[in-house]
């Protein structure tokens, strides 16, 4: 059985165009807000990726922090980020939905019962940024067990022997971190050099839907139609910042950000 | 679990660097994989260089200057009528605490690893103001990421930090303090990995920093070892060892040469920061029995919510005002070699005010917190009994928050 996350990718191959991934903090601004939000940019996005806050972030950038900090503020608490999905999963043409997040919040929970709970309210993929490999093997295999798809970073730090690896022990997404950087750095080097070791990755791993992330914004994102899949993050978070900001509703500022990506990549 | 003879307990870990099979590992992001990677191996080179190990003793003796004293506080121990009370004067080190130590091996680490630069952490400066001065002295760049709140009332070691060129930068997410920091040093090190080698300031973090950390400091206890010796003829047959513990860097280079020894032997006494007495807050994760939580790039008793965000903590003093601790403390803890108890603010202070009437000592309040709990147990306890207590930083960086607690300040 194919996963609904690689039906995404390959609905998006037929149509000759990259996939568009979104990320957003669950309960950025407030709980109802982040899932008018999920709803509401459905409409082009592919797939939805969604934070899930923790107050120690090692790997996030200013725009995502800020975000997460939000939501805590706010009172966004585990049980509700799973009450988005599933409220979420219930809308006609609900997109695939990835969990993202710090490992921590996934050992408080018990590793067993998140991965239920993520398959009982709809979760279809999940990344822990802290929980890389080899450590990551057994709660790969969980994540298996219970159809959802666990999904490896590589960045470009990484070594080819290995990238096998990980490549190897994946599932059928991996994620590739342009550069060396948090979240939502501006890009330091050039979509080609970027594209380049993209294609040393696909290379690796011809049936493995890969997609690029870190530094994706508006801008930047024509330049990387070649790849299978292209995730903006911190460019929506900020996004949502700034509407907050001049006291406008995140929801049409954020419809309107990601109608503009997708017109970039189509 | 046992602690096995004749191994550093550093090393007592398994492949995934974890002790006791459930503390420390390495929980990072992919791309620091890499660089964690390579350190790992460039610190198991050296440590196996005679040269390298050579070119460090060799800057202990001259640079740091060692021994640090092994002095017999007599009035405070006639005072108390009980125990018989020493000290370890680590803050006689060059710069005024322990941090010295570990500062010097990443800078070694960091010249072989030809890189230009270190970025590093601080709570209460004292780390952030030693990687400066070695920084200054190995010709190297060096970033302090400090939180706002500590900037404010650690100024004395700020200063210091400025003067030796380093710069530092302030770090305003979260709670404002050492847990932030961190935070933000390790981001930093995500993003500039290729350029910077990261030292931390601990006994924390993914598995090669608390090895680094360990190794280093252990430099005291090769000391306290030769010196009791000394005094006694013999390793005290009823000798108790305390120091405090945020991180634990310090209490793990106090005790490295002791493990081995039966706790009815030598009993190690660690004391966290209990906070202010009629406040929820502290940072005790050990002694007031908080949960395991992944902070940092380990596993470690962790003061946390029941969502699993990290709480925050509350010490009038910086450098323990920490919500997790070392992977080492946990396991220590676990098997009972060690004991952990906690001193409050208002107690901390105290001890202060007694050691420096009775005694030509000033101690920060880390150390204070140390003291407290010598005080405590010493009546208690007749003069067969030998107390140690590592007095591990100089309370000179304190001098505003000690001004304001108790009125006056002098040194």
């Amino acid at each position: 059985m194919k996963s609904q996350i690689s039906l995404a990718f390959k609905k998006c191959r037929k149509e000759n165009r990259p996939a568009l991934l979104t990320y957003t903090v669950a309960g950025d601004n407030t709980k109802k807000k982040s899932l008018e939000i999920l709803k509401s940019i459905s409409e082009y996005a592919d797939i939805l990726e969604l934070g899930f806050a923790h107050n120690a972030p090692t790997a996030d950038g200013p725009q995502i922090q800020n975000s997460s900090y939000r939501a805590l503020k706010n009172g966004i608490k585990l049980k509700d980020v799973f009450q988005i999905v599933k409220n979420y999963k219930k809308i006609k043409n609900a997109k695939p939905c990835i969990l993202m997040g710090y490992y921590q919040m996934v050992y408080k929970y018990g590793e067993k019962k998140f991965v239920r709970k993520c398959k009982q309210v709809g979760v279809d993929g999940l990344i822990i940024v802290d929980l890389p490999f080899p450590e990551n093997k057994e709660f790969s295999r969980l994540c298996k067990k219970n159809f959802i798809t666990f999904i490896q970073l590589l960045s470009p730090t990484t070594s080819k022997e290995r990238m096998k690896k990980i490549i190897q022990s994946s599932h059928d997404m991996i994620y590739y971190i342009s550069m060396l950087s948090t979240t939502g750095g501006k890009l330091k080097i050039s979509p080609n050099k970027i594209l380049k070791n993209y294609f040393k990755i696909k290379r690796l791993s011809k049936t493995k839907n890969a997609v690029i992330g870190f530094g994706i914004t508006e801008k930047t994102i024509s330049s990387f139609k070649k790849a299978d899949g292209l995730v903006v993050g911190s460019a929506l978070c900020k996004g949502i910042s700034d509407s907050l900001k001049k006291r406008q509703n995140p929801v049409i500022k954020l419809n309107k950000m990601v109608k503009k990506l997708k017109s970039r990549i189509t | 679990m046992k602690i096995k003879k004749g191994i550093p307990l550093i090393d007592q870990h398994d492949k995934n660097g974890f002790y006791g099979g459930k503390f420390g590992g390495n929980y990072v992001a992919e791309t620091l994989k890499k660089p964690i990677d390579d350190l790992t191996k460039l610190f198991e080179k050296c440590r196996k260089d005679k040269n390298f190990i050579k070119e460090r003793d060799n800057l202990y003796e001259n640079y740091v200057g060692k021994p640090t004293r092994f002095i017999k506080l007599q009035n405070l121990t006639d005072h108390l009528g009980g125990a018989q009370i020493y000290a370890k004067m680590v803050s006689d080190a060059n710069g005024g605490a322990h941090k010295i130590y570990n500062a010097i091996t990443h800078a070694m680490l960091c010249k072989k690893a030809k890189k230009k630069y270190m970025c590093t952490d601080t709570g209460a400066g004292y780390n952030g103001k030693m990687f400066s001065m070695v920084a200054k002295k190995f010709g190297l760049g060096c970033k302090v990421f400090m939180g706002t709140r500590d900037i404010e009332r650690q100024k004395p070691n700020c200063d210091s930090i400025r003067k030796n060129g380093a710069e530092i930068i302030p770090v305003t997410s979260g709670s404002k303090t050492l847990v932030d920091a961190v935070s933000e040093c390790i981001r930093y090190w995500v993003s500039n990995c290729d350029k910077a080698h990261m030292g931390i300031g601990s006994l924390v973090g993914p598995n090669i920093f608390v090895k680094i950390c360990g190794f280093s400091t252990s430099q005291i206890s090769r000391e306290l070892k030769v010196q009791l010796e000394e005094e006694f003829g013999e390793i005290p047959r009823r000798l108790k060892l305390i120091n405090c513990v945020g991180g634990g860097s310090s209490a793990y280079g106090f005790w490295s040469e002791f493990f081995d020894y039966d706790k009815k032997h030598i009993e190690l006494i660690g004391v966290e920061a209990g906070g202010p007495k009629n406040s929820k807050l502290h940072a005790a994760p050990l002694s007031k029995n908080s949960k395991i939580a992944i902070l940092h790039g380990a596993a470690a008793y962790c003061v946390q919510d029941s969502d699993g965000q990290i709480d925050e903590t509350d010490s009038c003093s910086s450098g323990l005002d920490y919500p997790s601790t070392s992977p080492i403390h946990c396991y220590l803890k676990d098997i009972g070699r060690a004991r952990y108890s906690f001193a409050t603010d208002e107690e901390a202070f105290a001890a202060y005010k007694l050691v420096t009437e009775l005694e030509e000592i000033s101690p920060s309040l880390e150390p204070s917190h140390s003291f407290a709990e010598a005080i405590k147990i010493a009546p208690r306890l007749d003069d067969t009994n030998i107390i140690v207590v590592n007095s591990c930083g100089d309370s000179l960086k304190d001098k505003d928050i000690i001004k304001k607690r108790l009125g006056s300040y002098s040194r």
